[in-house]
């Protein structure tokens, strides 16, 4: 029993023994690396060639998918309602984007030179990011309520400004919703910021000073400059979030998901009611295709033309 | 940042009333900051009664919402499923993408570049394209309401692969080498070696998968249906829309939704933000 142990563990210890010390590692390398592969070809890569294909059948969980062409994308691209969602979906984008990146630039630009209180006044900027949108929604929600119950409504009914109906009109709703999704996404900008000017040395400033420079100038030939980097990482990361914003949409029109009048639905919104409302899973499949194709483009789109500009 | 100390002569000689107005106008907009928060805190002190009036401060400050809200257990349940599932994935995350970045930064391997670009590639695929055939793969496979239907898209992450690989780059050769010579195999000298030597990255990756993972919506609203499987975000989202125009209930359970996060960040501060800054640099 013994020796018969003794006999089967020395043949692949002998095995193992002959390969040279490289391909031991190689052996190391592809055995570390098998679950990973396994992961995301099965996780990753299958399902985003089956999400391509489900966009050509018409598959909708009862039936088995059948293919039907390019029948989603006609009608989508048919479809106002589609329409209307990508307007929304640019409209928190061309908003959102911007605008978060300004005020984050401006509050890391002076929060950088302050020392008295700075990290106090850091976590301030920073704790919103740490919140859950789906609770934080329904908090705002109730901000934008009308008096009684509404904060912001009672506070301007308190200085003579006519109430606003903020998520009930059609005109307001995509912008109330915008302002929670631009508050929570600040701090970690500012952070990102704060980080980028840090890591610009201290002789450009210096060398600056010498020259007779004034802050205007510095800011505008080289903090601005030496800061593409982190802003080309920014905008890219906060485009991407908005063009996928979801959490804050459901939670603050839940009663009407996307609602007055589709005003706020963005794609990702419809996407959740095409498949998991209404079960058409073909045709959800397409628009996340569309989802998918848009990310791409802006994504290069942003890396091209920040690149290309000095 | 180094300061020389005629900098910081200057800097101290240089109180003008601009830097006083910057500071202030900061320190104000600080607080408009957590103003939702504030005022999240507050209603949930609040008696039903008392919701429509708007100070800040509760007249008569009670937790009996917290007692009502967390006296029918859901919550609780919640809250330990949302637990389990962060804590599960970001121990996956730190075990996996530790390995991975560390076999592409420190393996000569034919095929390794290929893996690489492979991996960082999936950052261009976004989670809604694959929520579809993950929920079609789950239904097949008994996924839908558990915790693993809940984890599994996010056990590996290309995010966290490519950080970690950035900061194993920096690990110098010379200690592996020496490691190998001593005769330790390849597991132990990335678990006792290299892992040590990169913990600032790693507690990054932690507070990242964490965070993302306890804060997640989109894909456990969809794979759960069952309202013992919730997680917190899930369950919150239901709790209002159920609970209608109880506000003082509504901010309560958000202010446990938003509690652990706040405390975490109170005791860890520095780490956190320090992560974040490693994360954003080098990610």
């Amino acid at each position: 029993m013994a020796s018969a142990n003794a006999i089967s563990q020395t043949g692949p210890v002998r095995f193992w023994d002959r390969l040279n010390i490289s391909t031991k590692r190689v052996i190391w390398a592809w055995a570390f690396l098998a679950v990973p592969i396994i992961f995301y070809a099965g996780i990753r890569f299958y399902p985003t060639f089956q999400a391509f294909w489900l966009s050509l059948t018409n598959w909708d969980l009862l039936r088995p998918a059948q293919f039907i062409g390019f029948a989603n994308y006609q009608k989508m691209f048919a479809d106002p309602v589609f329409w209307k969602v990508f307007q929304n979906t640019f409209l928190y984008l061309i908003i959102g984007t911007p605008v978060s990146l300004v005020i984050s630039f401006v509050i890391a630009y002076y929060l950088d030179r302050v020392k008295l209180m700075h990290g106090f006044i850091r976590a301030l900027y920073f704790l919103p990011f740490l919140t859950t949108a789906a609770a934080m929604g329904w908090v705002w929600r109730w901000f934008y309520q009308p008096v009684p119950i509404g904060v912001i409504n009672g506070f301007l009914s308190s200085v003579g400004i006519p109430q606003q109906p903020f998520l009930r009109s059609v005109d307001q709703a995509l912008f109330s919703i915008l302002i929670p999704a631009i508050w929570a996404g600040l701090g970690f900008q500012i952070i990102i910021f704060m980080a980028g000017l840090r890591a610009i040395p201290s002789t450009f400033y210096e060398a600056a000073k010498i020259d007779g420079l004034g802050d205007w100038a510095i800011l505008r030939k080289i903090t601005i400059p030496l800061l593409k980097p982190t802003t080309v990482f920014l905008v890219v990361f906060s485009s991407i979030g908005f063009l996928r914003i979801f959490d804050q949409v459901y939670n603050m029109t839940s009663n009407d998901p996307g609602g007055p009048l589709n005003s706020t639905k963005p794609l990702v919104l419809m996407i959740y009611q095409t498949a998991f409302s209404s079960y058409q899973m073909g045709y959800a499949a397409a628009q996340t295709v569309v989802l998918f194709t848009i990310l791409l483009i802006v994504s290069l789109l942003q890396l091209y033309v920040l690149r290309e500009k000095k | 940042m180094t300061v020389t100390s005629t900098e910081l002569k200057a800097n101290s000689r240089d109180i003008r009333p601009g830097r006083i107005i910057a500071w202030t106008l900061l320190l104000i907009g600080g607080l408009i900051m957590i103003t939702p928060l504030l005022f999240m805190f507050s209603t949930s002190l609040k008696t039903s009664g008392q919701v429509y009036d708007l100070r800040l401060i509760p007249a008569a400050p009670t937790f009996d919402n917290y007692i009502k809200v967390l006296g029918d257990g859901r919550f609780m349940q919640w809250f330990l499923n949302s637990t389990i599932i962060a804590v599960t994935v970001t121990i996956s995350n730190v075990f996996f993408d530790s390995l991975v970045g560390y076999t592409l930064a420190k393996f000569e391997f034919r095929g390794r570049y290929f893996i690489f670009l492979a991996i960082l590639s999936t950052l261009m695929i976004p989670t809604e394209m694959l929520v579809i055939p993950w929920y079609l793969m789950s239904s097949q496979l008994g996924w839908l309401n558990s915790y693993w239907g809940i984890m599994f898209p996010g056990m590996m992450t290309a995010f966290g692969t490519f950080l970690m690989k950035q900061f194993f780059e920096g690990v110098p050769n010379d200690f592996l080498e020496a490691a190998r010579v001593d005769g330790l195999n390849e597991f132990t000298i990335w678990w006792k070696i290299a892992m040590p030597m990169v913990v600032p990255a790693i507690s990054a990756l932690a507070i990242f998968t964490f965070l993302g993972n306890w804060t997640a919506f989109f894909w456990p609203l969809i794979v759960t249906t069952s309202k013992e499987l919730y997680t917190l975000p899930v369950g919150i989202s239901s709790f209002s829309a159920e609970a209608s125009i109880q506000w003082e209930l509504i901010m309560t359970g958000a202010a446990i939704g938003t509690i652990p996060t706040l405390l975490v960040f109170l005791l860890l501060q520095r780490y956190i933000v320090r992560g974040v800054m490693l994360a954003g640099l080098k990610g």
